[in-house]
This record gives structure tokens, C-alpha cells and sequence, in this order.
């Protein structure tokens, strides 16, 4: 029953979801400057009901009994495989954002881990010392000067600013496994990727709930503080206190 | 007598200086070493002994923390209203909740490699960030930097961010919003309920 709840939950999401996990617990700390930048806390509280109602019966089970029972090399593959399907889109993005060295990095990487690295599943890249990167389109327009907008939590991708859930759109038109046909090698990719990304942050799902007063704002300003972060490839400059 | 006084004078002093002199990003860089030498050999912590992390992190981690200056980053402006009483008080919390919740991190070690950053500081800074990096088969590499003061006492550290996200700033709204409700004897009240509920749940197994 809750498998295929979980699955088609995931078929809904689809491979989309993914950058959402990513960002829910991994999320600058803008919001400390001007507020939480959360005008619509409402809503999104509920949201984040639903969305936490999805996690405990559907995604979460299902990642568990993935972690335990896919051994190490497998996932490791598997996580490899989707990161190197996201290789080309994080170049553009570094192109667009006109930091040339960094997509010549991404994409030696595509080419060296799609031949060598078999179909993505190694990633001799990094071994190589080249450093894959975390770039979206979400930061492009950030580096183009659009403001984050008010903050949304949304049902499976989790929490965005307004300017990241446009962002978020075009990363899943020009997502490599959206375009997959066909539609049932689509359906089956996306929903392993969804399954990998979440089982990446089952560890952190213990800190947050006891690291956490209120669930909903520690997880708000992780996101705020983890985008600021992101935008500024690791180095934001420093807020005053 | 003169002889002796100025002999403990002068340990005193070299003490101090040793302490004094020891840079940020070294600090860093040995206790992280001693605390994983630690776990690497102690199959209790790997096995989630809660206590026994806590005891470790007690013994060689904390002593390098300012917990005061932590719990004034995250009251922000409201700190200056508290009395010196809730300023010892929520701090003696807010030290608990994060040595609890954040040891948990180090039962969970599995051959993680730590990276140090290259680090350069200006002559006279006394405020800094040493990054590293968290290496593990098979993930991401995990962003790790330390804020650190200098005081009369040395470098302490005063934040640590994980993947960008300040474990201290990270709680401003919601010490905030208890603020607001309950003023900080309600905060304290909060994070003393919360501490208390992770102990009773860590008893329970």
C-alpha cells in the first residue's frame, strides 16, 4: 500500500521533485537581514502538512528500504549516473553566469565519466580532481541580479523562493531523464533519482527533529541560508551580527 | 623564593603565549584530528553510544567553544535586554540542545576524510572562518567552516556551518518568535522542554 502510494506520488512529482529534497534540509542567511522573507507563512505551513504527510508515509519508507537493501557500490553508482546527467546543464549555467573555467570543468566531466566513467556510473572525474559543481538555473538569475522574491514551501520539491520555483520550471524542461522515452524508462529513472536523493538525507532527518523548536522555521532558515550560500559558490560575504 | 616566583612566572607566561600563539586554522585542525583519532579506534561511538560521544566532545572540543558569544548570535538584539541570570541560563540550554543534537553526527562516522583549507590571515585579525571540507565515499563533499574569535584566552570558536547554514543563526527567527510569545524566561522554558524530551527519547532505547 505504501509502496504505490510511494510511486505514484513519485510519478506526480517525477523526476522534478529531485532539486527539491536537495534543498529541503541542505538548505545564506539573507532572511536574518530583512525578516524571513515569508509573507505567505500560512499557506505554506500548511503546505509543508501536506508535504510532511507524503515524506512520513510514502517517500521516507521507501528510501529506507532502498539505503538497507541497495549495497554501497550500487548507490554509489546511482547517485553517480544522475550527477553526471545533470553535468551539462550545471556547464550552461556557469557559462550563462559567465564563469567559463568552471563550465569547461563540467564539461570535461560529462565527457570523461560518459566514456571512462561508464555511462556516468564511475565519477573518475573527481578522482581526477575535477570538482563537480551546484549550479541551477534559480542561481543564474540570481547572479543576473533577480531577488529572491517571497519564500513558498511546496508539496514534494519542499521549499523555493519565488525566483527558484521559475528557476526550478526550466531545470525540468531541459532536464536530460524528463526527455528520456520512453515514457516508462522516464517514469522508472526519475523515480530512482527521486529515491536516491532522498535516502541521501535520511542522517540529517534525526538532526533536524531534535535540533529543531519549530520544524517549519528551522527548516526556512537552513533553505535561506543554504541558497545564499549556493549563489555564492561557498563564499557569501559575511553578514554583520 | 624570588627564584621560584619568577620560574612560575615565567611558565605562566610561556604557557599563555603557547596558547596565544597557536593560529585559528591549527586549533582547528588538531582537535578535528584528535576527535577522530578518537572515533576512528572506539567501536562504542561508531555503535551510537550517546554518551560516550558526549563525554568526548565535552573533553576535547568544547573547551574551544564560546557559547555565550553563540547564544548572543542567536538572540541577536534581544540579548542586550537579558538579564546576566537568562543570559547563563539560556545559555547553559542552548549548549545542551546543540552538543546533543550535533555529537549525534560523530556516532555516525564511517571513514569520513576532513579537508583543510588553505587559510590566510590578516596581522591582528580576531575574527575568522577556517573552512574545510568533509570527504565520503560515495557523497558530495560537505562544506564544514568554523567561526572563530579571538578573547584573553585564545581562539575560541563562536559558529559552525555546515553546507552554508550557520547552526547558530539558524535558530534567530524561532528564538525570535519565542520571544515575542513568551519573553526569554519563555525561550529558556522552550529549549529546557526540548532538552529534556531528546533526553527521555535517548533513555527509552
Amino acid at each position: 500500500m505504501t509502496k504505490s502510494l510511494g510511486l505514484s506520488v513519485m510519478r506526480i512529482g517525477r523526476q522534478v521533485a529531485v532539486g527539491g529534497w536537495v534543498a529541503l534540509l541542505l538548505a545564506g542567511s539573507a532572511a536574518a537581514q530583512d525578516g524571513a522573507k515569508d509573507p505567505y507563512e500560512g499557506f505554506n505551513r500548511s503546505m509543508f502538512a501536506v508535504h510532511e504527510a507524503i515524506d512520513k508515509y510514502a517517500a521516507k519508507p521507501v528510501a529506507q528500504v532502498y539505503d538497507n537493501v541497495a549495497p554501497l557500490p550500487v548507490k554509489m553508482g546511482v547517485g553517480n549516473f544522475f550527477g553526471n546527467a545533470g553535468d551539462l546543464w550545471i556547464g550552461v549555467n556557469n557559462a550563462m553566469q559567465g564563469k567559463f573555467g568552471s563550465a569547461g570543468i563540467d564539461l570535461g566531466r560529462l565527457l570523461i565519466n560518459s566514456t571512462v566513467g561508464i555511462f556516468g556510473l564511475f565519477d573518475v572525474a573527481s578522482e581526477l580532481g575535477l570538482e563537480k559543481h551546484d549550479e541551477d538555473f534559480g542561481q543564474t538569475l540570481a547572479v543576473w541580479g533577480v531577488s529572491d522574491g517571497p519564500y513558498f514551501f511546496w508539496p514534494v520539491i519542499g521549499p523555493r523562493y519565488l525566483r527558484d520555483t521559475g528557476g526550478w520550471g526550466v531545470d525540468v524542461l531541459v532536464d536530460p531523464i524528463a526527455t528520456t522515452r520512453p515514457v516508462s524508462a522516464r517514469n522508472g529513472m526519475a523515480a530512482l533519482r527521486f529515491v536516491d536523493i532522498r535516502a541521501g538525507l535520511l542522517p540529517a532527518d534525526k538532526v533536524v527533529e531534535e535540533a529543531a523548536l519549530d520544524k517549519y522555521a528551522y527548516i526556512r532558515a537552513a533553505y535561506q541560508q543554504r541558497r545564499r550560500n549556493q549563489i555564492f559558490d561557498g563564499r557569501p560575504p559575511r553578514l554583520d551580527d | 623564593m624570588m627564584k621560584k616566583l619568577f620560574a612560575l612566572f615565567f611558565a605562566a607566561l610561556l604557557a599563555g603565549s603557547v596558547v596565544a600563539q597557536e593560529a585559528p586554522d591549527a586549533l582547528v585542525q588538531r582537535v578535528t584530528e584528535e576527535v577522530l583519532d578518537i572515533v576512528r579506534k572506539d567501536v562504542d561511538i561508531q555503535n551510537g553510544n550517546a554518551n560516550k560521544v558526549v563525554d568526548l566532545v565535552d573533553r576535547k572540543v568544547l573547551p574551544h567553544f564560546n557559547f555565550h558569544r553563540m547564544t548572543a548570535l542567536a538572540l541577536g538584539k534581544e540579548w542586550r535586554k537579558a538579564s546576566p541570570q537568562q543570559r547563563d541560563q539560556l545559555t547553559a540550554e542552548f549548549r545542551t540542545l546543540l552538543v546533543r543534537t550535533y555529537s549525534n553526527a560523530l556516532t555516525g562516522y564511517k571513514n569520513q576524510k576532513v579537508v583543510f583549507k588553505p587559510f590566510r590571515m590578516a596581522p591582528g585579525e580576531t575574527d575568522v572562518l577556517v573552512r574545510t571540507e568533509v570527504l565520503q565515499p560515495g557523497s558530495k563533499p560537505v562544506q564544514l567552516d568554523y567561526g572563530l574569535e579571538k578573547g584573553d584566552n585564545g581562539w575560541k570558536v563562536y559558529d559552525v556551518e555546515v553546507a552554508g547554514i550557520s547552526l547558530v543563526t539558524n535558530y534567530r527567527d524561532q528564538f525570535a518568535t519565542e520571544v515575542r510569545n513568551g519573553g526569554i524566561d519563555g525561550l529558556i522554558a522552550s529549549i529546557a522542554a526540548k532538552n529534556k524530551s531528546i533526553e527521555a527519547k535517548s533513555e527509552k532505547k
